[in-house]
């Protein structure tokens, strides 16, 4: 027996076009379908335009970064890395989320999850891939990106450095990656299932039909299902920590002032997961929006997630105290320096757009009107987006920008090329997500259904006072 | 899995009674205590030399901070200073639990949560017993309290601790540890109260349509939550880092709030084993013993992530300032073992026998567990205080053994007599129902 208090707010509400009925398991298929049945929606093809025209621009930056090299960006001897290397933390950041909500989420059996898991982990996916293709590009040439690998090879001695954190970076990433894409794949399969039963036309069946894997809906597949979605979150769970753990490893096991301080793995775990979260809720509220989904991704939802951004936000905010404050009493003049720089220093003005971006808006969340307004969340969520990628900006730069001899130091300014690989991986991202959005259930069909009966029971009027006191209950209250 | 039978409070025992065996079997466990360190104490005054370890390891003082001469009081202090915070850290972490539980509208937990939720009492014996130790004891626990350290000039003076000073002095370090303690205590009693008059409530279905109290009281949960989040760190400075006066890690904090997170959740359990050995939480199932071994399991790693993190960053650097810390520990004599013995009781011990789920089921396997995590974190304090303060002349004797049983009665006798003095189950508590009738399936 599944007890579920009345004090929880229901997590599916009732049909938006008819009020008084209660949401169907009918509805819900019927919903969710609806966008990969139709035909090209305008909207989507404007939308899916302008992210392929934006691709081409990045595949024309991305030519000239391969073609002629690394001096097309605007690194130089000082700063080695900086715009390529802030996209890349940033866009991995961002694909924690995903996991998160499947795999933590689905540990502390949060139910909420079950609507927003399918594209939070899509949307995990092209992150990763986003966030990869940079390596790939300062490689400069990426057709020996394999070198990576600890391949056995016949170039003589030439082996992975394993003491380097850049190589754990490869190994943590592409297990994240695989394992992610597994546990997204999974859970599609039922629904794509539903999708193949209701397939009038043949190419559609044939195709979902291949790629449902002929599930059989049968208890043992189901039973199954359910035992392999928790073995993925158990293991999943310490990925989504030692991903961005390991990405901060490769600052802070070096001996670079700002860089080498040993909150940085939670921190940036922390920090990963609030920039997840912002992403999660800036292309959900859109595609709640353009899918008519109020019924499933509810305010209690938006709420939910707003609370974690808070939460993180606010860790990643007594972070930075932690740092400066160590810096000081540490007594190390080059960690005060470099604390006492990024403050007041050439790039003053990142720090403050990450102070203001990532510590203070979050706060607005301490209000729940502000937590349960979509515009509001809409706004914020991109901001603090923008902090986090100014985070690593100011991480990254300001360190290195003054090095330990006063006549290397330097600036880095980028140049269109830089913007332009940028663009290329937000062109790539948002061509992913639409195809994903238009081609595959955006939300779990078969995950919202296991929360409705309880959402109903909430929602309906005069629920259950008598249910929840159960007979023998009342019998000793009479007495 | 409950299947559809209908649980109720009515077999339940409302009341935990404490009895007159285990109030007198408490004394005398504080007695043996007591005496144990007073026999130490008369031991260490007629042969000092006895009292501290061996000449033999007088070698590389550890890390232990500045010159001063070893004297057996400083063992006594340290070890004092060292229960006082372990269980101090133990009785916050209860609150923290609490707190956390309601925040997160977790239902599992509401027939437990009177359990945690009387640890906080015990904050009332640490608070004064950390400032009399501080003020009879501060001066051999830490380093930065030697005023000649600050005179410019002077054989003594150190820069670096100097430049420190606008922190580490002692109205300063006072000041905060009467705000950490007044703003606990605070809002201890507030949320305590406010659980308790739930329990007064007689009209529950309104209540549940309307749970105004529930929701006050997961508001001052929030509150706590972020004084919490502040404090946790700024007192770990305070009253753990600032003992290796010279030595910093930003990471320091978070630390040891993994390392009472685990502690305190490991004394949850084993209170709940116990009270249900005695009768108590009839309701309480094997799904929920589940959970609270998943705690455990989960915090063990993630105490393991944040020590491995901590460990391999400075390490890995290899920076003099840094490495100082673990050189004193790794390769500090006596405390080599310590250190590895450290590992191994609080990550490899309960990752490896808490990873079956039956294991997690079961009451004797978690009551070992939770006993060995108990004393893994102990260790864990032990290694954070005693390097720099007794250095090679630590040891486990009298005064440790004495000084644990002593606390640990202490808090046994705390915990009960609150537990007794309030109904054992919130039987209002809107998510009661759902812990009532908790599967792992839900």
């Amino acid at each position: 027996m599944n007890v579920t208090s009345p004090v929880r707010p229901a997590l599916v509400l009732r049909q938006m076009h008819d009020k008084n009925r209660e949401t169907t398991y009918h509805d819900v298929t019927n919903d969710i379908c609806k966008q990969v049945e139709a035909g090209f929606n305008p909207r989507w093809m404007g939308a899916m335009a302008i992210s392929l025209v934006v691709l081409a621009w990045g595949c024309y930056c991305l030519y000239r970064t391969w073609w002629f090299g690394l001096g097309e960006w605007g690194l130089n001897k000082t700063i080695g890395w900086a715009w390529d290397i802030t996209n890349f933390v940033w866009w991995v950041g961002i694909g924690h989320a995903g996991t998160l909500i499947s795999a933590i989420l689905l540990l502390f059996r949060q139910k909420w999850r079950t609507s927003i898991n399918r594209a939070a982990e899509a949307m995990t996916i092209f992150a990763v891939l986003c966030a990869g293709s940079f390596i790939l590009m300062h490689m400069g040439r990426p057709w020996l990106g394999h070198w990576c690998l600890p391949l056995p090879n016949t170039y003589g001695s030439l082996w992975v450095n394993f003491n380097s954190p850049l190589i754990w970076d490869v190994f943590a990433i592409s297990t994240y990656l695989t394992v992610s894409l597994v546990f997204w794949y999974m859970g599609l399969l039922p629904d794509l299932a539903t999708i193949r039963e209701r397939a009038t036309n043949p190419i559609s069946k044939f195709v979902y039909g291949l790629m449902s894997f002929g599930w059989d809906g049968s208890a043992k597949t189901w039973a199954r299902y359910e035992m392999i979605s928790l073995i993925l979150a158990g293991l999943s769970t310490p990925l989504v920590l030692s991903v961005h753990t390991i990405v901060s490893f490769d600052f802070a096991t070096s001996v670079i002032p700002g860089w080498h301080t040993t909150i940085f793995p939670p921190y940036f775990v922390a920090g990963a997961i609030f920039s997840g979260f912002a992403m999660v809720l800036t292309l959900m509220l859109v595609t709640r929006f353009v899918f008519k989904l109020e019924a499933y991704i509810t305010r209690e939802h938006i709420e939910v997630m707003n609370k974690i951004i808070l939460i993180t936000g606010s860790i990643v905010g007594i972070a930075y105290i932690t740092e400066f404050f160590i810096a000081w009493y540490s007594q190390v003049s080059y960690e005060q320096y470099a604390f006492i720089n990024r403050m007041f220093g050439p790039y003053w003005w990142a720090y403050w757009a990450m102070m203001s971006c990532n510590v203070i808006t979050p706060q607005f969340f301490w209000f729940r009107s502000i937590r349960r307004n979509i515009y509001w969340t809409f706004a914020l969520s991109i901001v603090v987006n923008i902090g986090m990628w100014f985070e690593r900006f100011v991480i990254i730069a300001t360190s290195l920008h003054r090095d330990y001899l006063p006549s290397s130091w330097a600036m880095f300014w980028p140049t269109y090329v830089d913007v332009g690989d940028y663009l290329f991986s937000f062109g790539f991202f948002f061509t992913c997500f639409f195809l994903f959005a238009k081609f595959l259930p955006v939300i779990n069909m078969a995950e919202v259904k296991s929360v409705l009966k309880a959402s109903n029971e909430q929602s309906s009027e005069g629920y259950a006072d008598d249910e929840y006191n159960t007979v023998e209950e009342k019998a000793v209250a009479q007495h | 899995m409950a299947g559809h039978k209908h649980l109720s409070l009515a077999n339940e025992k409302m009341q935990f009674e404490f009895t007159a065996t285990l109030k007198t079997r408490l004394l005398t466990g504080m007695a043996i205590g007591a005496g144990m360190i007073l026999l130490w104490i008369i031991w260490a005054m007629l042969v000092p030399e006895a009292a501290s370890h061996g000449p033999e390891h007088t070698m590389a003082s550890g890390g232990a901070e500045g010159g001063h001469a070893y004297s057996w009081t400083k063992r006594l202090w340290a070890n004092l200073w060292l229960c006082t915070l372990y269980f101090n850290g133990i009785a916050l972490l209860g609150i923290f639990f609490f707190a956390v539980n309601y925040l997160a509208w977790a239902g599992w937990s509401a027939l437990i949560k009177r359990v945690p939720e009387t640890f906080g009492y015990f904050l009332f014996v640490t608070a004064p017993l950390l400032l009399i130790i501080f003020f009879l004891g501060g001066h051999e626990i830490f380093h930065w309290t030697d005023a000649s350290l600050y005179e410019k000039g002077g054989a003594n003076y150190d820069k670096i601790i100097a430049g420190k000073q606008g922190f580490l002095n002692t109205p300063f370090f006072l000041v905060r540890m009467i705000i950490y303690f007044s703003l606990w205590i605070g809002l201890f009693l507030f949320l305590r109260r406010m659980s308790l008059a739930e329990d007064k409530i007689t009209d529950l279905r309104g209540y549940l349509k309307k749970p105004d109290l529930y929701n006050k009281i997961v508001y001052y949960s929030t509150a706590f939550i972020v004084v919490f989040g502040v404090t946790i760190s700024t007192s770990t400075w305070d009253w753990v880092m600032s003992i290796d006066t010279h030595w910093f890690s930003t990471m320091f904090g978070w630390y040891n709030f993994a390392s009472y997170w685990v502690a305190s959740l490991a004394t949850i359990t084993l209170a709940v084993i116990l009270l249900k050995e005695q009768g108590y939480f009839t309701n309480l199932g094997e799904h929920h013993l589940h959970d609270l071994g998943k705690f455990m399991f989960a915090f063990s790693i993630f105490w393991t992530y944040i020590w491995f993190g901590q460990f391999i960053l400075i390490y890995y650097a290899n920076i003099p300032e840094e490495t100082v810390y673990f050189n004193a520990r790794l390769n500090g004599g006596f405390y080599r073992p310590i250190f590895f013995l450290n590992i191994f009781l609080n990550f490899i011990v309960p990752f490896l026998s808490l990873m079956a789920k039956e294991s997690k089921r079961t009451m004797t396997i978690l009551k070992v567990v939770a006993c060995n995590i108990l004393v893994g974190h102990y260790i864990d304090f032990y290694m954070m205080i005693m390097p720099a303060t007794v250095g090679q002349h630590a040891d486990f004797g009298l005064i440790e053994f004495g000084c644990v049983t002593l606390f640990a009665s202490a808090f046994i006798y705390m915990f009960a007599h609150q537990l007794s003095k309030a109904p054992l189950i919130a039987k209002n508590h809107p998510l009661l129902k759902e812990s009532l009738y908790f599967t792992q399936f839900n």
